[in-house]
């Protein structure tokens, strides 16, 4: 079979946060050579989407902000299950990154004395999302491309990587196709960063963009990689719900960090009904406090219960909707109307008022929004080591959304964009020194690389076989049924069936591949099911509910189960599901939360 | 109910409006409707999208002959009778509704990145970032490119950057932290002179971005400013200096 081959030094897939961050750190080296292969166009990955703003201690705003406060509150959000190295080095870098964003060209809102502006988001004690208006993310991609071009990467645009190979126990190489003309490519390179993002298009409801199949889970694992607490999927409480061709858009939370109120179709402001204990000293137990809080007397009040994180403001809005308190379509209504005036509303949640009103013919700054929960987010992923991002193949790195680790059961809004650089930062680093310290390019054997395009043309021109975008259907609704919000282990059994019958189900496409959407689609399918499936076995492996993932069968904290991850890794062609302890938390630390719970 | 749809299909050799019709539901926009045609009827139609929310500028094309993102034109917004979908047109076809805007990301490599003073405090009110604010609104939709005439009827690519990177230079300079001078730039090679400033582009911005006022006209002021001053060049002619 025909390929061209590229040689690199350091391979990075994906061109979103993470990976131009990635990328802006090792070509700070212009001894190596560094690509960047992404599957859309430059400056359309999923980050553009992130829209409430970045997490860090800036401490710009009222109240006396630091990393300490911020690794608290990362680490309650994520009910203690998160890798706390990894905690604290978000904590303590975060701010250095935004700040550093800002001296390659973003441009923030401003305070009044001429900082960057910070809003509140859910489980933050401080207002401390810098942020553009509701655009966060497009400014932070486009600043971070603007950077990476002009530093001189080559970039590979709109071709997809299919998979990865090994030269004993270090990473060696990537085959993908163009996805324009279907022409195969082979990089051979020391390291292989990957940044590919989520997997929420395992879910028909989600707010994830085109990219989100899981491309980097299904490689990493492929390739030898553990994946690590997948069975946390975050729902955001807030996506559209009407109409019904943009159910799960997005909706984001600087609504409720601006002021917005969540109310069902009584008219009742339901929150304040559903604070957790482990929550009642942070948030409003009444309006009065909470509309105090928001007109911005914050020194002496709590925030409004709307600010909770989000898997229990998802789960609340599960049960009004349940108890048939729902709004019309099936939400809730999140009403900021009443609360902000208009001018306010459309400078802050710019892109939120445009979009209600294209979309939904509803105008926010007079209406209340129908909203409901949506797959949002992957807290699990590829398990790395902490400092360097490096996954347990040697010369493999993860950073961004397809890592594990940061956000442990549950993330926090905001934290995720500040995720992007503090760990994509590193991912270039570490893998620079590894390629500089690696002594001659590892091979691939050409024999694996033919078996792997025959693999992929399969399905091309056969005579019988199911139509690929049915099967994804069909994957998504069993997701979603099976392993959505709230789930139980005879269903996710059922699930866990389907999914792999699904597996087995041949394909037939179109005999091309002149951008063959239908042959990518396929594609795309075979690293969806790889994660549906690691989804899947891990929740079931967790007889708990814990953050994101909730049992109905197993409705309380399990101590035991508090103290590992799920790991999931390939022996032979079965996924084997294991358990590793938590490393634990070092006193100095333990002292830091303690200090913070009184 | 059932609606019709003429798409482009084929590639630089052949193409030609192929007709289809398929059930429509209630707040559907035109991407739902070409993502029911691939899945049902045509799996390897080609689009190229991304976020569907408005957000990413990749579903940008030409529906009933008018450019826009097809994932925020609503059917109902559409005049009744079949729906015509195009690729378009300012740039070369790879298949379907996917053209090639590659040339789009080599203008932006031409352009002087930010470039602070070493000793710059990071301070700025918000009334002085909000004008660079409105430019860094940009999707990269290219539907501002798409519908210019110097590019879309007189092919100037080759000397000529379009709006997009007019906005795109105009953020840049009014960053106010900024202290590069890109107006020659703008003249030599982005060929600002070309724009006789119809207007187009900013009608056609998804992100209602005032680009011919706001973006535009500044910048040729600034290239009048310096090269042609009537003082200067009376000036110039008095003494016979060199006057750029």
């Amino acid at each position: 079979m025909n390929y061209e081959t590229h040689n690199y030094d350091i391979l990075i897939v994906g061109a979103g946060g993470a990976g131009l961050r990635a990328a802006i750190e090792a070509t700070n080296d212009k001894s190596v050579k560094v690509a960047v292969v992404c599957k859309s166009l430059l400056g359309k990955a999923h980050t553009v989407m992130a829209e409430g703003g970045m997490a860090a201690s800036l401490d710009n705003m009222e109240g006396e902000d630091n990393w300490e406060v911020h690794f608290r509150d990362t680490m309650k959000g994520g009910k203690f299950l998160s890798n706390w190295e990894m905690v604290e080095i978000h904590a303590k870098e975060s701010a250095e990154r935004v700040r550093e964003l800002e001296e390659f060209g973003a441009v923030f809102d401003r305070t009044e004395d001429g900082d960057i502006h910070q809003r509140p988001f859910g489980g933050h004690t401080f207002a401390r999302l810098a942020h553009v208006a509701d655009r966060t993310g497009l400014e932070m991609i486009r600043t971070l491309q603007d950077k990476a071009v002009h530093q001189g990467i080559d970039v590979f645009m709109e071709y997809r990587i299919t998979k990865l190979f090994k030269d004993g126990d270090r990473i060696s190489g990537a085959l993908c196709y163009n996805r324009n003309d279907g022409k195969f490519t082979l990089f051979q390179a020391k390291a292989i960063i990957l940044a590919t993002g989520g997997c929420g298009k395992c879910f028909a409801v989600q707010t994830n963009s085109w990219e989100g199949t899981g491309d980097g889970h299904a490689l990493a694992y492929e390739v030898g990689a553990e994946l690590m607490d997948m069975e946390f999927m975050q729902f955001h409480p807030t996506g559209m719900v009407w109409p019904l061709s943009v159910k799960g858009v997005l909706v984001t939370e600087g609504v409720r960090g601006e002021g917005g109120i969540l109310k069902n179709s009584r008219g009742e402001r339901f929150m304040f009904n559903y604070i957790p204990d482990s929550f009642k000293n942070d948030v409003a137990d009444n309006e009065e406090e909470a509309n105090a809080w928001v007109k911005g007397d914050r020194q002496k009040n709590r925030k409004p219960p709307e600010l909770l994180t989000r898997d229990v403001v998802a789960k609340a809005i599960l049960e009004e909707v349940k108890a048939d308190r729902g709004s019309k379509h099936g939400g809730a209504y999140l009403d900021i109307a009443s609360e902000q005036s208009p001018d306010y509303i459309k400078k802050r949640l710019p892109s939120m008022y445009h979009q209600f009103m294209r979309l939904a013919d509803v105008d926010i700054t007079k209406d209340p929004m129908e909203v409901g929960p949506t797959a949002h987010y992957i807290m699990g992923g590829i398990k790395v080591n902490p400092q360097t991002t490096e996954s347990k193949i040697k010369g493999l790195f993860a950073s961004g959304e397809v890592a594990a680790g940061l956000h442990g059961a549950n993330r926090l809004g905001g934290n995720s964009l500040t995720d992007l650089l503090v760990f994509g930062k590193r991912s270039g680093e570490y893998a620079l020194k590894y390629a500089k310290n690696c002594e001659k390019t590892p091979s691939v054997s050409k024999e694996e690389v033919d078996r792997a395009i025959e693999e992929l043309l399969k399905p091309l021109g056969k005579e019988e076989g199911e139509n690929p975008f049915t099967v994804q259907s069909e994957l998504k609704e069993t997701m979603g049924k099976y392993c959505g919000i709230i789930r139980e282990e005879k269903e996710i059994e059922k699930g866990i069936k389907i999914i792999e019958e699904l597996m087995k189900k041949e394909v037939a496409v179109p005999d091309h591949r002149d951008l063959n959407t239908a042959w990518h689609a396929y594609v795309s399918l075979k690293s969806l099911l790889t994660v549906s499936l690691a989804l899947a076995k891990s929740a079931l492996a967790r007889k708990e509910s814990r953050g994101a993932h909730t049992r109905s069968d197993y409705p309380g904290y399990d101590e035991a189960l508090g103290k590992v991850n799920i790991i999931l890794n390939k022996s032979g062609e079965d996924m084997k599901v294991s358990k590793n302890p938590l490393p634990q938390l070092p006193e100095n630390l333990q002292k830091i939360i303690d200090k913070y719970e009184q | 109910m059932n609606s019709k749809f003429r798409i482009y299909r084929g590639n630089q050799q052949k193409a030609e409006y192929k007709d289809y019709e398929i059930e429509v539901q209630e707040g559907m926009v035109v991407l739902d409707a070409v993502h029911k045609i691939q899945a049902e009827l045509e799996p390897d139609l080609a689009v190229r999208w991304n976020c569907k929310a408005g957000k990413c500028g990749s579903c940008s094309a030409e529906v009933n002959g008018k450019p826009v993102l097809m994932c925020m034109t609503r059917l109902s917004s559409l005049p009744e009778g079949p729906v015509q979908i195009g690729p378009m047109k300012a740039f070369p076809l790879i298949k379907d509704l996917v053209t090639d805007v590659s040339w789009n990301y080599e203008q932006n490599k031409k352009i002087t990145p930010f470039t602070p003073s070493k000793d710059t405090v990071w301070k700025m009110q918000q009334r002085d970032v909000e004008r660079a604010q409105e430019f860094r609104k940009c999707i990269e939709c290219f539907l501002c490119q798409d519908v210019c005439h110097v590019l879309r009827t007189h092919k100037k690519h080759d000397q000529f950057f379009g709006p997009r990177f007019f906005v795109r230079t105009a953020s840049l300079d009014m960053h106010p932290l900024d202290t590069v001078n890109r107006t020659e730039l703008l003249k030599e090679k982005g060929g600002i002179g070309l724009c006789n400033i119809t207007k187009c582009c900013t009608e056609v911005c998804p992100e209602d971005i005032n680009i011919t006022d706001n973006a535009i006209i500044p910048m040729k002021e600034r290239v009048a400013d310096q090269y042609y001053d009537p003082i200067k060049t009376f000036w110039g002619k008095l003494f016979k200096k060199n006057v750029k």
